[in-house]
């Protein structure tokens, strides 16, 4: 019987095919660095947040201490995208009744610093702020002023790491180093759902790399049925054993806010 | 005089009870209604209760050692459903103490109207408003447009309502602000029983103007503030009657008062903050033209002289000090005035050196230190603050002033003994 020996070009083709094949396929996870897969996920996810024009919410925070004692702090928020730039956010204070009318603005820039201005109705005077204050607590909750501010890809270096369940999801893991030096982090891991790539928890690390808090999202909603917002996040403090809940309500997208809603001017007729 | 007298009394008399009408209104907070004009109506103030002490005997007669008395401030706020919206805010301090610092104030009552212009905003604003011009801690220097009501703190940034038509103009250039403004208001000075007053007792009877409209004089302003990255700069001019008094010694029956007089003056200003990391870089400079200074000539009037000020400075901000939640800011500032010792104020050459601590707690506690010293004479102004909140609604403000060394060529020299620690229990609703 004569062994049918493949013929030298389909043996050729099959090597170029395997190749091909091989170059396409489990070889661009392989060829992929982690890094690089990090960024690629991030990215993806921040350009999904991406294009909803500009929206307002509230947001009712409740801060527990180690007791259990709660207080709470109302904020409204308006948020307009800016194209080739951050976002711009004006935030006004409502509760404690002490800062009522208190407004704050932010135009957040993606490779340099964000400018901030804060409005105290007292004096009607409009102060601008340093943002190096990134660590500090944002109204004595547990969440900073960077834990609040959009995350910019521009402003971290990333890592996938591996992918694992997470509650009802499941994930995909990445870290992430924030860039600059006010950060108050070494680094921060974060669980992505992969369906629609949501952020569902932070942990983040301080200085010393120790373990200081854990940020539980949950609640998500989807809005013009594309972009999903969270009704409910908490952040826990492990070191003090503090706690501050998020609760984000009245969600309104594509409302008539301009650029001109966000400027020193219309910081001082903000109510 | 007894009519403006009276006048004044039925004004304190009307503000008492609007405010006490806006507190009575059952806490209309942020409530909806759909009659038409008005969309959104929101109550929002304060009650302050304030106690405060004297330590020292007094340097004048009659003066007493302590004031004691409360503060009461609303605002209303109501919107229509395209964002025009009215704002009025009544203002009244009693003070058991000293009749001349109980006293109301109009604080706000305007017309607010804005719009586009293409990729542009106007903004309107016609009424009564108060308005602050400025980036440095020591003293308001640059700010013009609203009177300093001077019974309430000797820091002087306390301002009264001022009648003004303010029209804004602002894009990504920045803002153009126009400011036409009539009705004067008189600086207040505390009477023969406060503090904090000069040796004879202010007779705000005996007020005159340079202008021949007196009070209804049209002062005129204009502002530009814009933001070029790290910089943000305001260049304004004002030209119309001083929000500052010259004090002028008179004879009113056998008593020596000071009249009040106030000139026309035209004053240019400018005010700019690089804000890099975690240092603020602070000036604000004028220049003042038509005033007079503090030097008495042979015919015992005091000399017109031109001047210029600045106050440069700097902050820079420690932030989680100590491994803590707290910031710890430390301000340096400079005052200088080109009128050297016959400058009207104590800031003729004087160091600010203040260390602000924030906890970031909760409570928002903020601790303040500060002192205030003098390079060309022996005088020291020493100020402790202390701010906590207490509960959603009350919070708690304890300040104290010590004068300390001041010296006789001083402009401070009449509060040398003034030195007082007060407490401010506040109520916000």
């Amino acid at each position: 019987m004569r062994v049918a020996l493949p013929h030298p070009m389909l043996a050729v083709s099959a090597i170029v095919l395997a190749a091909l094949v091989w170059a396409g396929g489990p070889s661009a996870v392989l060829a992929e660095s982690a890094e690089e897969a990090g960024l690629r996920i991030a990215t993806d996810a921040r350009e999904r947040q991406k294009g909803y024009g500009n929206l307002t919410a509230n947001l009712k925070m409740t801060l527990r201490n180690k007791r259990g004692q709660e207080s709470t702090r109302e904020v409204r928020l308006k948020v307009i995208e800016v194209e080739g730039d951050g976002d711009r956010t004006m935030f006004v204070f409502d509760r404690p009744r002490d800062v009522k009318g208190t407004a704050f603005l932010v135009h957040a820039h993606k490779n340099e610093p964000d400018d901030q201005w804060l409005y105290l109705p007292a004096l009607k005077r409009v102060k601008r702020i340093s943002s190096s204050k990134q660590s500090g607590s944002f109204m004595g909750s547990e969440f900073s002023y960077e834990d609040l501010s959009a995350v910019e890809v521009e402003k971290y270096t990333h890592r996938y790491l591996r992918d694992e369940a997470c509650g009802d999801f499941q994930c995909t893991v990445l870290e992430r180093v924030p860039l600059s030096e006010d950060s108050g982090y070494s680094r921060q891991l974060v669980w992505l759902d992969q369906e629609e790539l949501r952020t569902i928890q932070v942990q983040y690390f301080d200085r010393r790399d120790e373990h200081l808090k854990t940020m539980v999202v949950d609640e998500f909603a989807q809005y013009l049925d594309r972009f999903w917002r969270a009704g409910t996040v908490e952040m826990t403090n492990h070191l003090t054993g503090k706690s501050t809940v998020l609760n984000w309500t009245d969600y309104e997208f594509g409302t008539d806010l301009d650029e001109g809603d966000f400027t020193k001017t219309a910081l001082k007729r903000t109510r | 005089m007894k009519l403006l007298g009276q006048i004044g009394a039925a004004r304190l008399t009307l503000l008492a009870a609007l405010l006490s009408l806006l507190i009575s209104v059952p806490m209309a907070t942020g409530a909806r209604a759909d009659d038409g004009f008005v969309e959104f109506v929101e109550v929002t103030g304060r009650l302050s209760s304030e106690t405060r002490v004297y330590p020292e005997t007094a340097a004048h007669p009659d003066q007493r050692s302590h004031a004691s008395g409360f503060a009461a401030e609303a605002t209303v706020y109501m919107e229509d459903n395209e964002g025009r919206s009215i704002t009025i805010t009544p203002f009244l301090r009693y003070d058991a103490g000293d009749p001349d610092r109980t006293h109301a104030d109009l604080r706000e009552a305007f017309l607010l109207l804005y719009g586009d212009i293409g990729d542009d905003e106007w903004e309107l604003r016609l009424g009564v408003d108060r308005v602050f011009w400025g980036v440095v801690e020591s003293r308001p220097l640059v700010d013009i447009v609203n009177q300093t009501d001077l019974v309430e703190d000797p820091d002087e940034k306390t301002k009264m309502g001022q009648p003004m038509v303010h029209l804004t103009w602002s894009g990504d250039w920045g803002a153009l602000e126009l400011f036409g403004l009539t009705g004067h208001r008189e600086r207040t000075f505390p009477g023969r029983h406060g503090r904090l007053r000069p040796g004879p007792v202010v007779d705000r009877d005996l007020t005159s103007y340079e202008s021949s409209a007196g009070e209804w004089h049209l002062d005129l302003a204009a502002r530009y503030t814009g933001s070029f990255g790290p910089v943000d700069i305001g260049l304004s001019v004002f030209d119309g009657t001083s929000r500052e008094p010259t004090l002028l010694p008179t004879l009113a029956g056998t008593e020596l008062v000071l009249a009040p007089y106030y000139e026309q003056i035209t004053q240019l200003g400018l005010d700019t903050q690089l804000t890099t990391g975690p240092w603020l870089l602070k000036l604000e400079a004028i220049h003042r033209a038509g005033a007079q200074n503090r030097r008495l000539d042979r015919f015992l009037q005091y000399e017109e002289e031109d001047y210029a000020a600045f106050v440069a400075g700097a902050e820079y901000t420690i932030y989680a000090v100590w491994d803590s939640d707290a910031d710890l800011s430390l301000i340096g500032e400079w005052a200088r005035d080109g009128r050297g010792r016959w400058a009207t104020n104590a800031f003729e050459n004087d160091v600010l050196l203040a260390a602000r601590l924030g906890l970031n707690d909760e409570q928002s506690t903020e601790f303040t230190l500060s002192v205030l010293e003098s390079l060309d004479y022996s005088s020291r102004v020493l100020n402790a603050e202390f701010k906590r909140r207490l509960s959603d609604s009350w919070s708690l403000h304890v300040q104290s002033y010590a004068y300390v060394g001041i010296d006789e060529d001083d402009a401070m020299y009449d509060v040398r003994r003034d030195s007082f620690i007060g407490v401010n229990l506040d109520y916000n609703f």
